[in-house]
């Protein structure tokens, strides 16, 4: 008991003479690291998939400019459509300020949506919004790179899906800055999608 | 309060809302169905959802097990919720319990039903027919209003968050010209 007490006291000394030092500059201060989010590096990453117009896409083509990343299904009754076209009306507020952000709507659900899906089905959307879809292999690849996760539901007429609802905005680093879902308030979406394109 | 008298707001706000197109109330034994009504969807979709509310004025459970629509080739009942950022679907087998005296409303983002392998897409303001299979009051016809695509509920109620998709054409407006 008292062995415990005597480690804790020496970890809470350790503690301020680290934030003395810090605040003499004497050991540099993590502040502005901190200003991004935790593990903000380790969501995103390289894939390669299929575009709706059976075109080739590698993530290489999003460098350089801000995204929303989604991840979902075209049989989704609510989150994807409900997503796609709210982040659509998004675009519409925000005007030429949005100009540079790409959606990019990923299906979990390869084996039924095809490339000529993905375009027909992206009609109803905002032209920005590209749509992706490819192998197994390859949706995995892009999931795992987001942390996103998704599994097959059997039902009993075939499957649904379950999956990562959050859209994923992601700086032109390609850094995570923040993620928004379709249940939040318009203005707190629009409030998350103009920080994401003054960021630089 | 009697089951009336707590049906009473919800009907005269579908008979306001809804106008004289669409019956809005349906009955089955004891169960009461108010304002089923579907979304429109994106071009190419499969699938659509259906919601409503289930009133069961009864004595004993009653369970709704399935049904069919003029829409689909196939229908199922369906539970969605959404935690820690990762929407989750399933079937419910055999189906979803109305205990009674208890309402239980059928909405996006919980209960609902699913049209599948949809023969035809439901358009906005439209209204498509259907039934309803509860394992105690059986069958029973019913017409589903159809609200625009990412409507949060029935009769342009533009319902908790979004950008007021509720109403509108169905389509998202237009980006400006860069």
């Amino acid at each position: 008991m008292r062995m415990l007490r005597l480690v804790l006291w020496g970890a809470v000394a350790s503690v301020a003479i680290a934030l003395g030092l810090a605040s003499t500059g004497l050991v540099p201060s993590r502040l502005p690291e901190l200003a991004r989010l935790p593990l903000a590096a380790s969501v995103g990453g390289p894939f390669e998939l299929t575009d709706q117009s059976g075109k080739r896409f590698s993530s290489a083509q999003l460098a350089g400019k801000p995204f929303a990343l989604f991840f979902g299904f075209t049989q989704c009754p609510d989150v994807c459509p409900t997503t796609l076209l709210e982040l659509s009306n998004q675009l519409a507020e925000l005007g030429g300020n949005a100009r540079e952000l790409t959606i990019v709507f990923i299906t979990v659900d390869p084996e039924r949506d095809t490339p000529e899906l993905l375009a027909a089905y992206l009609k109803s959307f905002d032209a920005r919004v590209v749509g992706l879809t490819g192998t197994p292999a390859e949706i995995a690849t892009a999931a795992r790179a987001y942390r996103a996760v998704y599994e097959k539901v059997a039902t009993s007429g075939g499957y649904t899906m379950n999956h990562t609802a959050l859209v994923y905005l992601m700086d032109a680093k390609g850094l995570l800055a923040s993620t928004l879902t379709f249940q939040e308030p318009a203005a707190t979406q629009r409030q998350k999608l103009a920080r994401l394109l003054e960021r630089k | 309060m009697s089951v009336a008298c707590r049906l009473l707001p919800i009907a005269l706000l579908a008979a306001t809302i809804i106008g004289p197109a669409v019956a809005a109330d349906f009955t089955a034994g004891t169960l009461r169905i108010a304002d089923p009504w579907s979304r429109a969807v994106p071009d190419g979709a499969k699938a659509a959802g259906g919601f409503m509310t289930l009133t069961n004025t009864g004595n004993a459970p009653d369970t709704l097990i399935g049904g069919t629509t003029v829409i689909a080739q196939r229908f199922e009942v369906h539970e969605m919720s959404v935690t820690d950022g990762v929407m989750r679907m399933r079937e419910l087998k055999p189906g979803l319990v109305i205990a009674p005296g208890a309402t239980v409303v059928l909405k996006p983002g919980s209960y609902h039903v699913m049209f599948l392998d949809l023969k035809q897409q439901p358009k906005a303001g439209q209204s498509f027919k259907g039934t309803l299979e509860f394992e105690k009051a059986g069958k029973v016809e019913v017409e589903f209003a159809v609200e625009p695509l990412g409507a949060r509920a029935p009769g342009g109620k533009a319902g908790g968050s979004g950008s007021g998709s509720g109403s509108g054409s169905g389509a998202p407006r237009k980006p400006q010209a860069p």
